[in-house]
């Protein structure tokens, strides 16, 4: 345990020094400071709080983001220390390659989480300076920030696992934009594309909830959005949304950082420094 | 503390290890010596348990190489130490010292020791290649490792902290550790080791002291002196065999004739100036050893 917690903290002051600490929180707090000021301005007297109805464009931001910055911070975990020389080393000292990984995750959850709440707690202190009915979104908004700390796990995994396949970290880094392209916009443009090209049939009733919760960025917006109460609010896949259950798309979010985090202890082992 | 019988490991084919057999005792340093490419590093990978080995049998402080008992009682100083260039050399060394169960506030006793006090807290990456090596050497340091593998620990290091690093050496192989370096500065291992492995395209060409390898090796020993004026033709007559070059006159002999050699020329010694005598060098040794498995 204190080597995994020395790990851990050795990589938070490298996330500190390389300033991604400072990178990850000024991004997630402009977008969400933006999308704040944007969608409470039109929103008026809909009914519901102001909060909820930007908790509903933050999920729809932080799908994008959340895995971008994970992506970011994990590409370089192992392919990095290849380059560098340090990984033989490292491994000739008496901790696993598990402990390793995990070292690294709890640093750079730390990194994420810290971003993402700032991020969403700026918006919402935004907002609530404007109205104060917004208390009534704070449930949402907590579902929301520790569900994008999961996605981000899901996606550090991810991440990796791409490290340690490609060996070096221009290899690691073009996989990564590759799996962030697909799995967050071309998933959901394919999917869109095959909805029409259906026209209702089986793809629609039977293909398309299953593709939806495979997809780790789609299961998280349907549990977020299905658990909102502005979900009738939001545009976009929040028809969908009633076609799965919260309870499944919630299953999905959750089981996908163990896969991810099994992926890459499987692609690490494979590495011989 | 290391044995190794009959390694074998092959990459994609070519013979990387061929067939070594040899061992490290407790209070033991080795030196293993080799051109690039002889095997030197690869044989220290196995030893770690970085890479596997495809024949024979490795047994480290009587484990398996890599298992959780050889890793905590194993030192390794890889060559041309790397460490995170963002970390300072005591945050560096404090992280390691977690990773072994040690208390983290040892760190700056490490790095006095090895002469590092005054940048502890400068970040790695404003080092020279020098004091990067010495925090390699800090980190190898760290609870008195039973088995030390040190990867040509002397690149980079100019001669003061050589010597200081041998000094080092020599304390921990007389408290027990044993000790497996390689190196290319055959000169400088020549009198701070206790044995030398000569490896040559992955094979064991020769094992043994200084002197044995010497004896085994049977290179003529060098006979050079210098005539006073006029006196060359006359030692020549007298003592035949000899080149000349200038001034000097050069004879080369076996180890057993070189007493008889010598008993010759001193009864010349009147038209002798100066006599110099030149033992086969660990160089010499080596391109001998290291020519045998080209043959």
């Amino acid at each position: 345990m204190i080597r995994v917690l020395s790990m851990a903290q050795t990589e938070f002051r490298i996330s500190l020094r390389n300033r991604w600490v400072a990178v990850s929180v000024a991004m997630m707090a402009v977008f969400s400071i933006v999308l704040a000021a944007a969608g409470s301005a039109p929103s008026g007297t809909v009914g519901v709080d102001r909060l909820s109805v930007t908790v509903a464009s933050l999920t729809s931001l932080g799908v994008y983001l959340v895995p971008l910055v994970a992506l970011l911070m994990s590409f370089d975990a192992i392919a990095g220390e290849t380059e560098r020389g340090t990984l033989p080393l490292l491994l000739t000292y008496p901790l696993s390659r598990a402990e390793v990984l995990v070292g690294k995750l709890i640093a750079h959850l730390a990194v994420l989480a810290l971003a993402v709440g700032a991020g969403y707690g700026l918006a919402a202190l935004a907002i609530w300076v404007w109205d104060a009915r917004a208390v009534a979104g704070l449930p949402a908004l907590w579902r929301l920030t520790w569900s994008s700390v999961v996605l981000g796990a899901v996606f550090l995994g991810a991440g990796y696992a791409l490290s340690a396949l490609a060996r070096r970290p221009s290899g690691a880094a073009g996989l990564a934009i590759g799996l962030w392209l697909g799995v967050i916009v071309l998933w959901d443009l394919g999917l869109l594309a095959a909805l029409v090209a259906d026209n209702g049939g089986w793809f629609t009733t039977d293909v398309f909830p299953v593709a939806l919760l495979a997809n780790p960025a789609d299961a998280f917006r349907l549990y977020n959005l299905a658990a909102s109460e502005a979900g009738a609010a939001a545009a976009g896949l929040a028809g969908a949304a009633n076609a799965v259950p919260p309870g499944a798309a919630l299953a999905s979010l959750l089981l996908w950082p163990l896969a991810a985090l099994g992926l890459a202890l499987a692609a690490f082992r494979k590495v011989t420094p | 503390m290391l044995t190794l019988s009959h390694l074998t490991k092959c990459f994609d084919g070519a013979t990387a290890l061929d067939d070594v057999s040899m061992m490290v005792a407790p209070g033991e340093r080795v030196a293993l010596l080799g051109h690039n490419g002889a095997g030197k590093s690869t044989l220290m990978k196995i030893v770690l348990g970085l890479i596997p080995h495809d024949g024979g049998t490795v047994e480290v402080l009587g484990a398996r190489p890599g298992s959780g008992a050889a890793r905590a009682g194993v030192a390794y100083l890889p060559e041309s130490a790397a460490f995170h260039p963002a970390l300072s050399g005591r945050e560096t060394i404090a992280h390691y010292l977690r990773l072994r169960g040690h208390p983290a506030a040892l760190a700056g006793a490490l790095l006095d020791r090895v002469g590092l006090s005054d940048a502890a807290d400068r970040r790695i990456g404003t080092y020279s290649k020098g004091m990067r090596q010495r925090v390699g050497l800090a980190q190898a340091l760290i609870g008195r490792p039973r088995l030390m593998v040190l990867d040509e620990p002397t690149s980079g290091l100019d001669p003061v902290s050589r010597r200081g690093f041998y000094t080092i050496l020599e304390d921990l192989a007389a408290e027990g550790a044993a000790i497996l370096l390689s190196s290319h500065a055959l000169t400088e291992v020549e009198a701070r080791t206790d044995r030398m492995v000569i490896l040559a395209q992955g094979r064991l060409m020769a094992e043994g002291s200084l002197s044995a390898l010497r004896r085994a090796a049977d290179l003529p020993v060098t006979v050079e002196l210098t005539a006073v004026n006029g006196a060359r033709a006359a030692i020549l007559d007298a003592v035949p065999g000899g080149e000349l070059l200038g001034n000097r006159i050069t004879y080369r002999c076996r180890q057993d004739e070189k007493m008889g050699l010598l008993r010759r020329l001193s009864a010349q010694s009147e038209s002798l100036e100066d006599i110099e005598m030149h033992p086969p060098s660990l160089e010499d040794l080596y391109s001998h050893f290291s020519r045998g498995a080209a043959r």
